[in-house]
């Protein structure tokens, strides 16, 4: 019962935040230093780990296939695979767990801190709302570079598949077969259904991370459990929302 | 320093007012009944007690008697588990509040915004609610830095700074507000005792001046006896004592003259009758 009641309050402070931070919605452009230097936190910092971890999600992608292919002899399908796979879950999927550990982690961290060492109590005495200037740039920042995040990640996960599709012995299939393959199966509703997706993941971690950073309570050992608590409740919630996003964009 | 505190703030207040604009006025504090638990712990138990405008108030008290968590109800971070804390006749918890009433808290550990520079610190209230140009932002935020002797902190950031320094800067922070109602938790805690008298002249001279109310905690001596209006002595989250300083001075109270004037008395030490007390009570 205190679980479920545990649960229900969190569900109430994050609708809260979300609601509060919206009516701040009309001085995000006075607010553009610290959107651009959130942009920067969430899409420019992540970018090479997004970059790294999605070429090699498309070459594990094009070996696992062309290996279970090439005794049904569909090796030319393997363009096709890795393409829908890459743009429809994959890559949003991976993309928003990347986020989840790195950016999520940082924001509860940081408004964790700003909490416990009362700047947050301060922003309070000043008039000056922590969803405003705290939450509101976040958010903003993450429907911004999610689809940059996005389309680079697909971008390099089909060029890692098309790399080993070209190169590994047993796959041997040359680059325009690959890519006459990803763009005759893969459409555009395809990327725009995975950028959906990661726009909802993305938004919903950096609300998380910032209501859990805000609600923190105690000394710096909580700062440490807030970031754990934000990265495990962004993860499943990315992973349960996978499967309704996904239905719905069906 | 000395030359510039109640000099430099006069001379500034020939072209504009750096602290309380003339058309804002004093405001009165009323914490009436005040209880607040935590738990089944009691942290204050019915306190009341009034501010008038303009008045400096100091709350005084061992340590662990609800001081700190009182100046929070007052500055509207913290709600009452009873009773009622009105700051101008208003609910200072709400943020209707704060938009009518300036209300400025000097924390004890500073608070200040660890990744903003000195500077971005004192400039934060002035850039969001937009009171005047970039300029004249920065000739109010290195006017506070200033009077406190911290002008040559304005890059650095709260992380490079002393523990003083850092409650200087926050006291300039404060300044910077402007307010009608300045709060000071520990306010010449960590300062030696040259800044802490220039920290007390600050704030009677924010009185004499600008009418600002003040209400200070502190464990300062010297402070509360000579710059106060009145001191009101909290115990165990009791309020026991609310006079002037002459009258508190006058107290025949045993707690208060002891709390005030403590002996130090090495061969009959205050510990070991506290666990002589224990041991005979268990």
């Amino acid at each position: 019962m205190n679980q479920l009641n545990a649960i229900l309050e969190g569900v109430g402070s994050v609708v809260q935040l979300l609601l509060r931070s919206v009516s701040y919605a009309g001085t995000l452009p006075k607010q553009w230093g610290r959107f651009i230097e959130q942009c920067y936190m969430i899409g420019y910092t992540t970018l090479p780990i997004v970059a790294i971890l999605s070429f090699f999600i498309g070459t594990v992608l094009a070996l696992e296939a062309g290996y279970a292919m090439q005794d049904f002899g569909a090796k030319e399908f393997i363009g096709s695979l890795v393409g829908l796979s890459m743009a429809r879950e994959l890559g949003p999927m991976m993309t928003a767990v990347l986020l989840a550990g790195r950016v999520g982690s940082a924001i509860a961290a940081e408004l964790a801190s700003m909490k416990v060492y009362q700047e947050i109590d301060a922003l309070t005495t000043m008039n000056i709302p922590a969803a405003k200037i705290l939450v509101l740039p976040r958010l903003a920042a993450v429907l911004v570079m999610m689809p940059v995040l996005i389309i680079i990640s697909n971008i390099v996960g089909w060029f890692g598949g098309s790399v080993v599709a070209r190169y590994v012995s047993y796959v041997g299939i040359g680059p325009e077969a690959y890519f006459a393959a990803l763009r005759h199966y893969t459409k555009f509703k395809d990327v725009m259904n995975g950028m959906a997706k990661a726009e909802v993941f993305g938004f919903v971690v950096v609300l998380v991370s910032c209501d859990i950073g805000l609600n923190t309570k105690g000394g710096p050992r909580e700062i440490g459990a807030a970031v754990t608590r934000a990265v495990v409740v962004s993860l499943i919630l990315i992973l349960v929302l996978d499967y309704f996003v996904t239905k719905v964009l069906m | 320093m000395p030359e510039m505190s109640t000099e430099a703030i006069a001379a500034c207040n020939k072209t504009r007012n750096p602290f309380t604009g003339a058309e804002a006025d004093a405001v009165a504090v009323k914490v009436a009944d005040l209880s607040k638990k935590y738990g089944d712990a009691a942290v204050l138990k019915n306190v009341t007690f009034d501010v008038r405008p303009g008045e400096i108030f100091v709350i005084m008290g061992p340590s662990g008697s609800g001081k700190s968590v009182l100046l929070r109800h007052i500055a509207g971070l913290d709600s009452p588990t009873s009773g009622t804390v009105t700051v101008d006749g208003k609910d200072p918890t709400l943020e209707a509040t704060r938009e009518h009433v300036r209300v400025a808290l000097v924390f004890q550990a500073g608070a200040l915004f660890n990744s903003l520079s000195v500077y971005d610190n004192l400039a934060l209230y002035p850039r969001e609610h937009r009171s005047g140009s970039e300029k004249d932002i920065r000739v109010k935020v290195m006017h506070a830095l200033k009077i406190l002797s911290v002008e040559n902190t304005a890059d650095q950031f709260p992380s490079q700074l002393s523990g003083g320094m850092k409650k200087r800067v926050s006291i300039a922070r404060a300044l910077v507000m402007e307010p009608q109602l300045l709060l000071y938790d520990e306010p010449t805690s960590e300062l030696d005792p040259v800044m802490s008298a220039t920290i007390s002249e600050i704030i009677a001279t924010l009185k004499n001046e600008y009418s600002v109310t003040s209400i200070v905690v502190t464990h300062d001596r010297a402070l509360a006896l000579t710059i106060s209006d009145r001191v009101g002595i909290l115990m165990a989250g009791k309020l026991i004592s609310l006079g002037t300083p002459d009258e508190l001075k006058k107290s025949k109270d045993p707690r208060i003259v002891d709390f005030l004037n403590p002996t130090i008395d090495v061969k009959h030490p205050r510990f070991k009758e506290l666990e002589t007390h224990d041991h005979d009570q268990s």
